[in-house]
């Protein structure tokens, strides 16, 4: 008795929650909310939703937000934030559109062109990084300022104009279809099975949890808490990168205005899918369920012609409803 | 030194003790002679306060089990009982931050249930906690009425809550402190007037104040024990609680001692013997069994070397050596850095001076990574909240600090961690046997027994133990205990710290005496008694 002390009525809940609350179940719940979401898009769209084509608008609406909530799912993983992607998204596609870049990737190749977005984004990722990790700023703040300095960059060199790609090998990568998908929807699928494999099956994945689940515990344990913590902003700044890059494939053209409000379509999605503000639990395929049921929304109300004011209201509606079931969990999980 | 009679004390020292008869409104400054001490303590007025057969069960953990107290107005109830008696407890549930699970209280004889801090307030209980509860950017008046405004229509009556607050101030003694001063100004006995004129501002009955002056230099302790005659004086009942035996000799009127979670003593006049009032703190009728300790060969090698290490505002001048295969218990109240000092020397702590050496190499300051290395492993004194991830599997905490090691170029071996998160799981007799479940669902020895486990799959070299039985029941403390054996035996060298005595009695072969961050005393486990180590750390910490 005396080792086995949880009581019986502790336990009955217990055994309920894994059902529910257990990842299969999470995931389910989003599963049949977006297929909610798609019978309605059929009773009134019809032939319009289910559409093939119309599914791979869905997808390509979806790609570039999903790429970028990979990188947020593990930000918030592990108990942080990153309010800067869309600015930081933004930056990448306008330096990697600037003249010079443009030049070099004409006599070089147009991976020039993908390698500075990808380098540019994961700089400033590493920038928030190291402040929020050795200089000990929250990064609800760290990141803020990186929202308002890299937006501000990005106008400074372009000086407001849209940057036409005038690289054509770029474009038409970019824009071409492989087996019918657009190129755009094969990253998305490539970077979300790289984030599941990174969450679930490295040490990196790991640390991650550990580092949100109990920040304390896991410097104790000897885990380089802030060097991993740096690592992290960087990858999220890594996948605005990616984001830019496909960005610029979709647009033709970099902009400082591209990614204007994205952070909030990412973090919204990433919550919706089962990831913990408070951290210590995250789930690549939950980021996913929730960029699709967001992506699809949008999808059924444009067919249906209606308002993106009427967007908003329903999207802000979803938000609310996922984060009160997950504080549910969260209380019940946090009483002893 | 050790042996020093505690007698000696009470009768060296007779404080002025007041009457508790309200009714006789006694002067402050009177002093009645102690010939009458026994004469106010059968009181012929009703107690104010009383609490009957208060049981409290937390899960896994019984912390109150029948505790009696009555508290009349006027007087001064000193609690006592060693860490884990159950005084925090008992005070949560006076406040209102906890529900008994049976039992009675009485406010004027008449039964009363506090569900919420509120309701506390409402029946004249304010609390003054350890950690003083003041907001430091709001003003003195603001901390007073914070949670009480005095509004008019929403608005703030500021020069009514000003006049209200330079009252309270000045019954506490301190007119000049102006109601307009920002609270994080004060010192800290400043910042403790704020809290006692808070629990006066709701008419208070009864202030509970736990170890009041732990925060407090000597001139100020005095100051708080004028306030405490001034409240009393006033009818004002106060329930205090303190470790210093010659506080409780100077204002206290009434002991009541708890010892695990029970009344053990009641009634006692405040000039009880220091040594009658430590058999009855200590006297267990649980005896724990300690592993027999073999005796560390003198040539055993020195494992773990600190030499002079200080951690500025917490400890200063600790050396001290661990062999292989030896266990060295810190023994100490709560507050007199003794974690701290296990903390520094595993590097989770950057040291002010001094230095830590594991087998001949001196480790980094300030590095968990390079102690880790080193073959340090601590176990945490809060295991909830510094030693384990509570939604994650019970292997990946027993893993936390070697999953990095299993894995292989960055891939996790998640079967070898389970191998040898089972491995540990039999060899310590974990229960539940199953390491896939969440460890939040494991009780409080078992996880401990987790912790432990991290640290045997990791392999140490020194193992550092927090407070290693803390909220675990007494079944499974024997099982640790012969564990911690098991582990020295076989060549580690064990610095454990606990606030139970005879624990580390029990378990170290050598102790050392921690009081307000300093070795007081070492001496060999079977040297000293509890009762010496008391009277060190206690009549020590005035010193």
């Amino acid at each position: 008795m005396s080792t086995t002390t949880h009581s019986p009525p502790a336990d009955a809940p217990t055994e309920r929650r894994s059902w529910l609350s257990g990842p299969a179940g999470r995931n389910l719940g989003l599963v049949v909310a977006l297929a909610l979401i798609c019978v309605v898009g059929v009773a009134t769209g019809g032939e319009r939703f289910a559409d093939l084509d119309n599914v791979l608008t869905i997808l390509r609406l979806a790609a570039v937000t999903g790429v970028v909530a990979m990188g947020m799912t593990f930000v918030i993983t592990s108990g942080g934030i990153d309010l800067s992607v869309g600015s930081v998204l933004g930056l990448t596609t306008v330096w990697a559109t600037t003249l010079a870049t443009q030049t070099m990737a004409e006599d070089v190749h147009w991976i020039v062109m993908v390698a500075t977005a990808l380098v540019v984004g994961t700089v400033a990722g590493l920038i928030n990084g190291a402040i929020i990790a050795y200089g000990r700023v929250v990064p609800f703040i760290a990141t803020l300022a990186m929202l308002a300095a890299a937006r501000g960059l990005a106008e400074m060199i372009s000086d407001r104009r849209t940057q036409p790609v005038s690289v054509s090998g770029f474009t038409d990568f970019f824009r071409a279809d492989l087996l019918g998908i657009p190129v755009i929807v094969w990253i998305f699928a490539l970077v979300a099975a790289a984030g599941w494999i990174l969450l679930n099956r490295t040490t990196f994945g790991r640390r991650t949890v550990a580092v949100g689940g109990n920040v304390e515990a896991a410097r104790l344990a000897g885990i380089k808490v802030q060097r991993h913590i740096l690592y992290i902003y960087g990858l999220a700044g890594l996948t605005a990168g990616i984001g830019g890059v496909m960005m610029l494939g979709r647009t033709t053209a970099g902009t400082s205005t591209h990614g204007l409000l994205l952070e909030l379509d990412v973090i919204a999605a990433v919550v919706v899918g089962g990831t913990l503000l408070i951290g210590g639990r995250g789930t690549i395929m939950g980021s996913v369920l929730g960029v699709l049921i967001f992506s699809t929304l949008t999808n059924v109300f444009v067919l249906n012609n209606m308002s993106t004011s009427a967007q908003n209201v329903a999207k802000g509606a979803i938000i609310v409803i996922a984060v009160l079931l997950q504080q549910r969990f969260a209380q019940r999980s946090k009483t002893p | 030194m050790v042996d020093a009679d505690p007698d000696e004390a009470p009768t060296q020292r007779h404080e002025p003790r007041h009457g508790v008869d309200t009714d006789a409104a006694p002067d402050p400054h009177e002093t009645t002679p102690p010939a009458s001490a026994p004469e106010p303590r059968t009181s012929p007025t009703p107690p104010m306060l009383r609490m009957e057969g208060i049981v409290k069960h937390f899960p896994g953990a019984k912390a109150l089990d029948g505790v009696d107290l009555d508290v009349v107005a006027g007087e001064v109830h000193c609690l006592l009982g060693q860490n884990g008696a159950g005084k925090s407890t008992l005070i949560k549930v006076l406040s209102g931050a906890h529900q008994p699970t049976a039992g009675r209280i009485l406010i004027d004889d008449a039964e009363v249930s506090i569900a919420h801090p509120v309701a506390a307030l409402g029946h004249g209980i304010a609390t003054m906690y350890q950690e003083l509860d003041v907001v430091d950017g709001l003003t003195v008046a603001e901390n007073i009425f914070l949670g009480h405004e005095l509004a008019s229509a929403g608005f703030t009556q500021r020069r009514e809550v000003a006049r209200r607050t330079r009252e309270l101030m000045a019954r506490l003694g301190h007119p000049e402190i102006s109601p307009h001063r920002e609270v994080g100004q004060l010192p800290a006995a400043g910042k403790q007037l704020v809290s006692m004129a808070r629990a006066l501002s709701h008419d208070a009955r009864v202030i509970i104040m736990d170890e009041p002056s732990a925060v407090l230099d000597a001139g100020e302790v005095e100051n708080l024990f004028r306030v405490v005659r001034e409240l009393t004086a006033q009818g004002v009942a106060i329930v205090y609680i303190s470790h210093r035996m010659e506080e409780i000799r100077a204002i206290g009127d009434r002991i009541t001692v708890l010892k695990d979670g029970r009344t053990v003593g009641r009634d006692l006049p405040a000039d009880t013997p220091t040594r009658e009032l430590i058999s009855l703190m200590t006297g267990r009728d649980v005896e724990y069994a300690f592993p027999e300790r073999p005796g560390v060969p003198a040539d055993a090698p020195v494992v773990l070397d600190v030499e002079d290490l200080s951690l500025a505002g917490s400890f200063s001048g600790v050396s001290l050596q661990v062999r292989a295969g030896e266990v060295v218990g810190l023994a100490g109240l709560v507050g007199s850095g003794r974690s701290e000092i296990l903390e520094t020397i595993y590097g989770a702590r950057r040291q002010t001076t001094g230095t830590v050496t594991v087998s001949g190499k001196r480790l980094r300051p300030g590095s968990v990574p390079t102690a880790v290395a080193a073959g340090v492993g601590l176990c945490p004194e809060e295991r909830k909240s510094q030693g384990l991830v509570l939604d994650e599997a019970v292997y990946r905490n027993i893993t936390l600090s070697t999953f990095a090691r299993t894995a292989r170029g960055g891939w996790l071996d998640e079967a070898a961690e389970r191998r040898d998160a089972q491995q540990q799981a039999e060899a310590l007799d974990l229960r539940p046997r199953g390491v896939d479940r969440a460890i939040r669902t494991l009780s409080g020895g078992n996880q401990q027994k987790a912790v432990l486990a991290r640290w045997l799959v990791h392999g140490c070299d020194v193992l550092l133990l927090d407070e290693p039985t803390r909220g675990v029941d007494v079944g499974a403390r024997s099982e640790l205990y012969a564990l911690v054996r098991q582990l020295a035996d076989a060549g580690t060298a064990v610095l454990v710290v606990s606030s139970e005595i005879p624990e580390v009695l029990g378990l170290a072969d050598r102790v050392h005496v921690v009081s307000d961050g300093r070795v007081v005393h070492q001496a060999p486990a079977q040297d000293i008694d509890e009762h010496g180590v008391l009277d060190l750390v206690m009549e020590g910490s005035a010193a």
